[in-house]
């Protein structure tokens, strides 16, 4: 096999395309406690959601970057040159009718609407601050299920919305936490009551249209004793000359018995930096699992944790990484175990091609007086070329009785036997690559709903396009 | 040997402590001098590690404060006496080394046959001035990548008491060579240092002893400097015993160097200090080189013991292969930071990183950090880090054969030891190692 590195062409037309900004609501440039006013302004927001903001940003202003263990590319974010709130001052729409025409060929290029006729009970859509469209089959409405923006929360369900909001994840937790918490605008707002159990996945979209845009919206899902919820949400962007900001904040609560399968599959192009913060609270019983797909973006920045706050809490994140030339895919997971008898399991797998990097970090966390607990980690990387790059930098920290932990990682590449192999049955070298790397990621695969497996499947094959000389 | 005058009773590391260590240590020898100046400035100018330094994390910085020691004075010759009488972990060895607090106390050099070879042991201080340019070619030429700047620059203004150790081309030493590094007074800091030269295809077998005459009354630093130097084809076995008594404040740097088809492999057996922090990075700078770098700590009471350690592969088609186990009773604590790095050109390299904590107490703390840095595509790298506690299958099976449950306890633990004790090739240190792990858990 050739160990040179080879060009790399990537086809990300599907995201690459936009339309001509005309916004009804532009905060400017720049972030200011004015631009914080202005988004409270135009959202009617109370009182205390605009001290929260205001709370935020001065924690944001005073954090520093943390680039004493982050990549060093965080400080080439020009804050001062992002637009923080773009909108075109739409409500959400309840028909596809009602989407501007525009706003609807975005999308519809994305094929969301298929995909919600297929089989989604309910689809938001982002674009850029504002959700352009948001539905739920009428039939999950009448069970209680509320699936809104975080504003419409706010407004019509302020006793459930309060309660936790930023509970999970408070402002100061890191810096890009803090700026979510002062410039958040859309996102979603799930809340499903005692014992429902929605079968059908809820999935939201979001996309970022205009240039040096900043794009940070808010999720916060509550799964009320013994229900059961699966959320999707899938990110793209065209590209541009310059870096564009990508930075939310995910909070789930599971009580007692609930279940929360939160998937994404993040395809941003890549000059978008994405520096996103999720966590969700599993109570007695409950169970969270993060699937986490990695593809876009010029730097992730995300490691979706659980805290285990309930005895038999179960948590658990499945994560693919793929990072390409140009891309730093610094990902990983958090267990923090908060009570007896609560387990944990940890999958990453990473692919490296061309110049990219994939980092995998980690935290378990398994504190005193605890007793039971299991952790269970596994991080696999493959590398492509000669010149990719992966890290692996976990920490564990374990006391109490009878708990256990494990690690394990492992980095290969593909081997030329069964490259070989595969081109003694007359594939390409190329095809033989694509079919080696999906072979690596095929355990994990298989936990995403078959379309987005189909998906997955297929933007490897684009990123594996020409990554063989 | 200079002549020996008492210390300004002053504590600290000042400029006066500095002045009169010049003057009584090295006066003969200017080159040390000027680097014991640079690294005085240096020592005064860098900060203390914090918290926030990624190489720190999880450490109980609180620990680590160098107020209140000062530099070690000569030993009493009632001291002296007990030091070199319990200088006996091996006793069939090439050469031996006895230092307490710094000053030498006993010196067998090694036999005429080894010295018509070229082989050359001797305190450090005496081959800075009988063998300069030797000394100079590989002292201090290792950088430090693992966070203790200013403990190495205060060890690079401090030291005197070492040893040196330079292996010709292709002589093979059988016996190991023996250092022992006392703590005798109160309060007061001594410098170990290890230089260790193996030219291409030496062999050669080392054992560094450290440990307090008095047990667990007062509080002493040591601050230590290793390295190792493996030419083409070398084989290098170093052993290190750290057995200070529980005040102790003990920080070992060491820094290898491994060259083509080399062989370099550490023991470190950790069992003594309040706080004890191990760094060794090894450099493959050779193809084919083979790396080896074990570690055994038992913690107990408040123990802490912080140990870092990089695996550095810069040349293709080597291996090395890390394995520490650390067993923690009471409230005693653990941090293994592990890092494998294998640069763009180090193709086919195979590297393994593995930790092993055995909790025995419900208050003991174990940390884990296991690093990967891999640029390379071709390698075979993987770590794995558990913690966990003594089987209830082991126990079980043990007891069902009529071993009291004690009994087998202390079996299954001392077993967990038995995987890195048998790679001490010398029978009668592995089984002093024993003695010293069954001391620990007896007391």
């Amino acid at each position: 096999m050739s160990t040179e590195a080879p060009e790399i062409n990537i086809d990300r037309s599907k995201g690459d395309f936009s339309y001509a900004e005309d916004y009804a609501y532009d905060a400017g440039i720049g972030l200011s406690p004015d631009t914080i006013d202005y988004i409270s302004k135009v959202k009617g927001e109370e009182a205390w959601v605009n001290e929260f903001r205001h709370k935020a940003l001065k924690i944001f202003q005073d954090k520093p970057m943390p680039t004493h263990w982050a990549s060093k590319d965080l400080d080439s974010i020009k804050f001062e040159d992002v637009r923080y709130y773009l909108s075109k001052g739409q409500k959400p729409s309840r028909t596809w009718d009602d989407v501007p025409d525009d706003v609807k060929e975005t999308f519809e290029r994305l094929g969301i609407p298929e995909q919600e006729r297929a089989f989604l009970a309910g689809v938001e859509a982002q674009f850029d601050s504002e959700a352009a469209y948001s539905r739920m089959k009428e039939e999950m409405e009448k069970l209680g299920v509320i699936f809104v923006g975080p504003h419409e929360g706010l407004h019509e369900h302020p006793e459930i919305f309060k309660k936790f909001f930023g509970k999970v994840i408070p402002i100061g937790d890191n810096k890009f936490s803090a700026l979510n918490s002062a410039c958040f605008s859309g996102g979603s707002f799930i809340y499903v009551p005692k014992g429902v159990k929605v079968a059908q996945p809820l999935q939201a979209y979001f996309r970022i249209n205009a240039e040096n845009f900043g794009q940070f919206e808010r999720t916060l899902i509550i799964a009320d004793e013994g229900s059961e919820v699966t959320y999707m949400e899938g990110c793209t962007a065209p590209k541009f000359e310059t870096a564009t900001l990508h930075s939310a904040v995910v909070e789930l609560v599971a009580l007692k018995g609930a279940k929360i399968q939160y998937i994404t599959v993040q395809n941003w192009s890549n000059n978008v930096f994405n520096l996103v913060t999720k966590r969700g609270m599993a109570e007695e019983d409950a169970e969270i699992r993060w699937i986490d797909c990695n593809i876009g973006s010029r730097l992730t920045m995300k490691y979706p944790g659980v805290v285990l706050k309930g005895e038999r809490a179960r948590g658990e994140v499945i994560s693919i990484a793929l990072a390409n030339d140009g891309q730093h895919q610094d990902t990983g997971a958090k267990m923090i175990h908060a009570a007896s008898n609560t387990t944990s399991n940890v999958i990453s797998k990473s692919i490296s091609i061309g110049e990219g990097r994939s980092t995998y970090r980690g935290q378990v966390h398994i504190p005193k007086r605890l007793s039971n607990c299991k952790n269970n980690t596994e991080c696999d990387a493959l590398l492509i070329n000669t010149n990719s790059r992966t890290d692996t930098y976990p920490a564990i920290t374990v006391r109490g009785d009878h708990n256990s932990v494990q690690h394990e990682a492992s980095v290969s590449k593909v081997s030329a036997e069964q490259i070989f192999y595969m081109q003694q049955r007359g594939l390409e070298e190329g095809e033989a690559m694509s079919l080696a790397v999906n072979g690596f990621i095929n355990d994990l695969a298989r936990e995403f709903p078959m379309e987005y497996s189909v998906e997955l499947k297929r933007l490897i094959d684009l990123e594996m396009e020409g990554s063989v000389g | 040997m200079s002549v020996v005058t008492t210390t300004p009773d002053t504590e600290k590391f000042t400029e006066e402590n500095f002045r009169h260590h010049l003057d009584a240590f090295w006066l003969n020898a200017p080159w040390v001098q000027e680097l014991k100046e640079e690294n005085w400035t240096r020592f005064q100018e860098l900060p203390m590690p914090t918290r926030s330094d990624e190489r720190y994390r999880f450490t109980d910085i609180r620990k680590l404060k160098l107020e209140g020691y000062r530099p070690a004075q000569e030993p009493s010759e009632a001291k002296k006496a007990d030091a070199i009488e319990r200088s006996n972990i091996v006793s069939n060895y090439a050469g031996k080394l006895v230092f307490g607090d710094n000053y030498l106390l006993e010196f067998q050099g090694v036999s005429e046959e080894l010295a018509s070879k070229g082989v050359i042991w001797m305190p450090l201080q005496r081959a800075v001035l009988e063998h300069p340019e030797l000394v100079k070619k590989y002292f201090l030429e290792e950088e430090n990548l693992l966070g203790s700047e200013k403990l190495l620059a205060l060890h690079n203004a401090f030291f005197h008491g070492g040893s040196f150790l330079y292996v010709p081309k292709g002589v093979e030493i059988e016996k190991p060579l023996c250092a022992y590094y006392w703590s005798a007074d109160c309060n007061e800091a001594i410098f170990p240092h290890t230089l260790l030269v193996a030219e291409d295809n030496a062999k050669v077998d080392f054992v560094d002893y450290y440990g307090s005459l008095d047990e667990g009354c007062c509080s002493t630093l040591s601050c230590g400097v290793g390295t190792i130097y493996a030419g083409q084809g070398a084989q290098v076995f170093r052993k290190i015993v750290q057995n200070f008594n529980e005040e102790c404040l003990s920080v070992q740097l060491e820094a290898n160097i491994a060259n083509r088809d080399s062989q370099v492999k550490t023991i470190a057996v950790n069992l003594g200090s309040k706080y004890a922090r191990l760094q060794n990075h090894t450099r493959i700078v050779g193809p084919g080189a083979d790396v080896k770098m074990y570690g055994l700590t038992i913690g107990r009471d408040e123990q802490e013991f912080d140990q870092r350690t990089l695996q550095i592969h810069e040349a293709p088609n080597a291996v090395s292969d890390l394995l520490f186990k650390n067993a923690l009773l009471d409230d005693s604590r653990t941090i293994f930071s592990g890092l494998i790095k294998v640069a763009k050109d180090a193709q086919q390299t195979d590297a393994y990183q593995t930790n092993r904590n055995l909790l025995l107490s419900k208050t003991a703390e174990a940390n884990s950090l296991p690093g990967l840095e891999i640029e390379a595509n071709d390698v075979k790298c993987s770590h794995g880090a558990t913690t966990g506690q003594v089987d209830e299958n082991e126990l079980f099976y043990l007891m069902a054969r009529g071993i009291p449950r004690e009994t087998a306890y202390q079996l299954l633990v001392f077993g967990f030891f038995e995987e890195i004790i048998e790679k001490i090739s010398n029978e009668e240190l592995r089984e002093n190692v024993r003695k010293l792990v069954q001391k620990k858990f007896a007391s």
